[in-house]
């Protein structure tokens, strides 16, 4: 084997070049935050702030309710991720191993739904909202997401996947199947609940235009749509914007870099398994 | 025996069979199932005063068809799917590919590759919007160093469909590529050996082994990326000014709905654009479907 480093070099060239495309942004945001409106607009621009202000997250967090904001996303995030997880589970666990009459209609629903875009469903689901009397409110946030039929499809194959051994044994001594499929089945099903429940948390964290519709009231906003209020009234301050933007963004990334391989190995996950 | 059966069919499986489907079939029926049928509906009525709506048949329709804004957004939509997907596809495989090479600090890259996925879009729309900036974004600094003079990225109307792609693809590839990497991983490493020994250069390897196995993971991700391509919307958003030219020339399909729908309150108008979309998006993943067999081994 010839040097291995030198080798490699053509590759490392290229993913920095790469990840610098990747960081630059998030670099360029932080830099900015710390800087006063004065600096910011300076030809030739400064890279780093004479002294890193942070007058600019106290202003933000004097304009925007910011606490709420955590408060709603937490709240949304994990509605969401219980109901999409639990719900995917049993009835995907039907699918995968229970004989019902009508188990391949529920499933034909199953896969009609993940074919059809999802901007289909939003004004009806805002109508049926409005009728519940919930918008501005937390379930709103969270009704559109609290099945999931993209977890049930992921979580069937999962199930499928397994080992019968274990659910007979338990059966043949007695075992029902309420006891069967949570002492045994969910258990073993660990890695593919964790692989859901961060693809649903992920996408509930993003997730912008249904928040935008039904809670129009500041207090009850999510991150996603609470963040879009900075634009339209402070839209030239971009030390603020930058400073809002960074507080949007840093619990997601802190739960990424702390869960890194659970993320990338459950992310991973839901794309093997068409 | 405990179970009584019914025809080929165990009691207690039937019984925990329908308690355990109940949530997600009433979720389904009730969020999915009937608004598609109620969008249906709606596309051929017109809302009028608060909540009354009225059968037009056709009208929308009809208004839909000579409408300019509806034909300039199919047009827009078209553009940002065509550039879109294969720059995030290729892209994507790319880095996947380099990653798998199995360097130093593949896990650093993995993590600096995946942040744009974990942040909220609206934050990553108002970066863009400061990177942008004609006056004192960074782009065009940097650009003006080296002589060249930035357009208006976010206000030029032939320019900034262009700037929402590039947040688009960059928004995008990080999550793709660890789906391509979870698929490339699984290629034997044997297959490699062998062309190894037959003297096959790494891009020979490239071409003949690792893009054809890597085919089903492909196809996911061509097929999860051209749904989202049609459907954008956030970043227009959040970035583009609303009624502005830029806006009229990259405003999307989907945009287009969420403005007819909920901020021009028109949801029958809204709804037709939205079914417009729906046998678009229908017609392509159907395409798709039927070339599968011609380019997926599985």
């Amino acid at each position: 084997m010839k040097n291995k480093f030198f080798s490699n070099v053509p590759i490392h060239t290229m993913l920095i070049l790469g990840g610098i495309a990747m960081a630059l942004p998030f670099i360029w945001m932080i830099l900015t935050s710390g800087k006063t409106l004065v600096e910011s607009t300076q030809i030739p621009p400064t890279i780093f702030p004479e002294k890193f202000q942070l007058s600019n997250y106290q202003q933000v967090l004097d304009l925007l309710p910011f606490m709420a904001f955590y408060i709603n996303t937490f709240l949304m995030v994990v509605g969401r991720v219980i109901g999409s997880v639990l719900f995917s589970a049993m009835a995907a666990y039907a699918c995968a191993r229970l004989n019902f009459p009508g188990k391949n209609v529920f499933f034909s629903l199953v896969l009609i739904q993940m074919m059809i875009p999802g901007s289909i469903f939003i004004t009806p689901q805002y109508l049926l909202a409005q009728k519940l009397g919930i918008l501005n409110t937390i379930p709103a946030l969270i009704l559109p997401g609290v099945v999931s039929a993209f977890g049930t499809f992921l979580l069937r194959q999962f199930f499928l996947g397994l080992p019968d051994e274990l659910e007979e044994a338990a059966y043949l001594e007695g075992a029902n199947i309420w006891t069967i499929f949570f002492k045994i089945m969910l258990p073993l099903a660990k890695s593919g609940l964790v692989a859901l429940g961060i693809f649903t948390a992920l996408f509930a964290f993003k997730d912008l235009m249904w928040p935008l519709i039904v809670n129009t009231s500041i207090d009850k906003m999510p991150l996603a749509s609470g963040l879009a209020n900075l634009q339209g009234q402070y839209a030239t301050n971009f030390p603020q914007l930058m400073a809002g933007s960074l507080l949007a963004i840093w619990p997601m990334v802190v739960i990424f870099i702390v869960f890194q391989r659970k993320f990338i190995e459950g992310i991973a996950t839901t794309g093997g398994k068409l | 025996m405990k179970n009584r059966i019914f025809g080929k069919y165990r009691k207690d499986q039937v019984i925990w069979g329908y308690i355990f489907i109940f949530p997600t079939a009433l979720g389904l029926i009730l969020l999915n199932i009937w608004p598609a049928i109620q969008t249906a509906i709606l596309s051929f009525q017109k809302t009028v005063g608060f909540g009354d709506t009225e059968w037009v048949g056709l009208r929308n329709y009809q208004k839909m068809f000579a409408d300019g804004e509806v034909f300039q957004s199919l047009l827009n939509t078209l553009i940002y799917a065509v550039v879109s997907i294969p720059s995030i596809v290729v892209l994507s495989l790319l880095v996947a590919v380099l990653m798998n090479r199995k360097v130093k600090g593949l896990s650093i890259y993995r993590t600096i590759y995946f942040l744009p996925v974990v942040a909220a879009p609206s934050a990553v729309a108002m970066i863009w919007r400061w990177m942008f900036n004609n006056d004192y974004g960074l782009i065009n600094n940097m650009l003006a160093k080296i002589g060249i003079d930035g357009p208006a990225w976010l206000t030029d109307p032939s320019i900034a469909i262009y700037s929402i792609i590039i947040v688009g693809v960059w928004s995008a590839i990080g999550y793709n590529m660890v789906l391509l990497l979870a698929g490339l991983q699984e290629i034997p490493k044997d297959y490699y050996e062998a062309a190894e020994i037959d003297g096959a250069s790494p891009i020979q390897q490239f071409f003949n082994i690792t893009l054809p196995l890597v085919t089903p993971t492909l196809f996911f991700v061509v097929v999860t990326t051209v749904i989202n391509a049609f459907q954008v919307f956030d970043v227009i958003f959040m970035m583009i000014t609303p009624n502005s030219t830029a806006m009229f020339k990259s405003q999307s399909l989907a945009y287009l709905f969420y403005k007819h729908s909920f901020i021009l309150n028109d949801k029958g108008y809204g709804s037709a654009i939205v079914m417009f979309l729906l046998v678009i998006i229908l017609i392509i993943t159907a395409i798709q479907m039927k070339l599968q067999k011609k380019w997926v081994n599985y």
